[in-house]
């Protein structure tokens, strides 16, 4: 564990590095597991940290990160790439793969509800980062010990259906996951709603006031598989999400979640820290 | 099924890149509908407006469009007759739709009154 820890708060002191040397920007994304139609702005790239932690009752506690890096392509196209790690309780610490995401907005106006395209590919063994839950995931997937041997090569697919309603967001994820190795697809689900707390910004700029907050809850879970599709051993889990956007500096944001079945996890602790820094490229070429 | 999913994903990226190569030319205010076109600012006399627009600006779009407005690497300069012209109701379709073929993004994640706080800020700009 004090391994893992050292390697986080390295990735940490690198972050606030970059972060000192970096103009700010505004952050994103309110929730953990759910995506909105929002978008990456074109040219900027944000760096983030999602974490979760828990304490199973039949499985060692764990620590599960994962570091991201977010660049806006194009207005409507979005980029991310992801490397993972985890640190399990009398165990071990372990980088676990990486993935890389793509999410594209067809529909280049704004609707009230408006379609997202999201295509995975992820390269994990022993991965404990709950980006997403799908098909039988549960807290037995917990029990054994950490084992790279067992690789995951997996595409995911999330068809994202996302809305702003007067200062609310809700966002809907179907999520459909398959390993490339053959077995049947996985299904799974994920809904957020979100609203700032303030919805008019102060003339002046503040630290702690409202504008700066936005609170929100999340549920997902999984939806079985291809072949026994449904809700039977299945986990699902309702989170509630708080982020707090310094003006100027990073985003962090923290979710106590609560399992909502016997094949959940009682409760995930997750945490994040992400910082924007924008139009990279310009910056790089010295404009 | 692997032969399966490739055509998925093929016919996923080919719908996305072709509906947004078919979408959108740049002239946007030529696609604001009327009801937009004619609001009305609802923050325009509020106290402070200009000022909460000035922050936000230079939160949102400072990084593209320049702290003086002026534009920055090819993005567009603010001080600009189109700007001074656009309604203020074409300007919050702008901001709430954005351009995104052109790379102009979307702000409907900021609230309506933070976009026409930032249209007050924007009509300020001699």
């Amino acid at each position: 564990m004090m391994a893992f820890l050292s390697k986080f708060c390295l990735s940490v002191a690198l972050l606030l590095l970059m972060i000192a040397f970096a103009s700010p920007a505004a952050a994103q994304e309110s929730y953990f597991v759910t995506y909105s139609h929002q978008m990456e702005e074109p040219g900027n790239l944000e760096i983030a940290t999602k974490s979760v932690a828990a304490s199973p009752k039949s499985a060692d506690s764990f620590l599960g990160n994962a570091l991201e890096f977010e660049y806006g392509v194009k207005a409507w196209w979005t980029t991310e790439f992801y490397l993972d790690g985890q640190s399990t309780a009398d165990q071990s610490s372990i980088f676990t793969g990486f993935r890389w995401e793509n999410r594209i907005r067809p529909l280049l106006q704004e609707h009230w509800i408006n379609p997202v395209l999201y295509v995975e590919f992820e390269d994990v063994s022993a991965d404990k980062s709950l980006l997403e839950v799908v098909g039988h995931d549960g807290v037995s997937d917990f029990s054994g010990r950490n084992d790279r041997g067992e690789k995951k090569r997996e595409a995911e697919l999330r068809l994202i259906l996302s809305s702003n309603l007067k200062g609310w967001n809700f966002s809907e994820n179907a999520i459909a996951e398959k390993n490339l190795a053959g077995d049947p697809w996985e299904f799974g689900y994920a809904l957020g709603v979100s609203r700032p707390l303030s919805l008019k910004a102060l003339a002046v700029s503040c630290v702690l006031c409202r504008e700066n907050f936005t609170g929100g809850a999340e549920l997902y879970g999984g939806l079985g598989e291809l072949h026994s599709f449904g809700l039977r051993d299945t986990s699902h889990y309702l989170a509630p999400v708080l982020q707090w956007q310094l003006p100027g500096g990073p985003a962090m944001k923290i979710s106590p979640g609560f399992g909502l079945n016997d094949n959940s996890h009682r409760f995930l602790f997750r945490f994040g820290i992400s910082y924007e820094i924008e139009q990279i490229a310009s910056r790089l070429r010295g404009r | 099924m692997s032969g399966v999913f490739r055509l998925l994903v093929f016919c996923m990226m080919a719908l996305s890149l072709a509906l947004a190569t078919s979408v959108g030319d740049g002239r946007w205010q030529s696609k604001v509908p009327e009801s937009d076109r004619v609001r009305q600012n609802p923050m325009a006399a509020e106290a402070g407006s200009i000022a909460a627009g000035a922050k936000l600006f230079r939160q949102h779009c400072a990084s593209c469009h320049g702290s003086d407005a002026r534009g920055r690497n090819r993005r567009p300069d603010l001080h600009s007759d189109r700007v001074r012209d656009a309604t203020p109701g074409q300007l919050e379709w702008l901001l709430r739709n954005g351009s995104l073929k052109n790379g102009m993004p979307s702000w409907s994640r900021l609230p309506e009154p933070q976009r026409w706080q930032l249209v007050t800020f924007l009509k300020s700009i001699p």
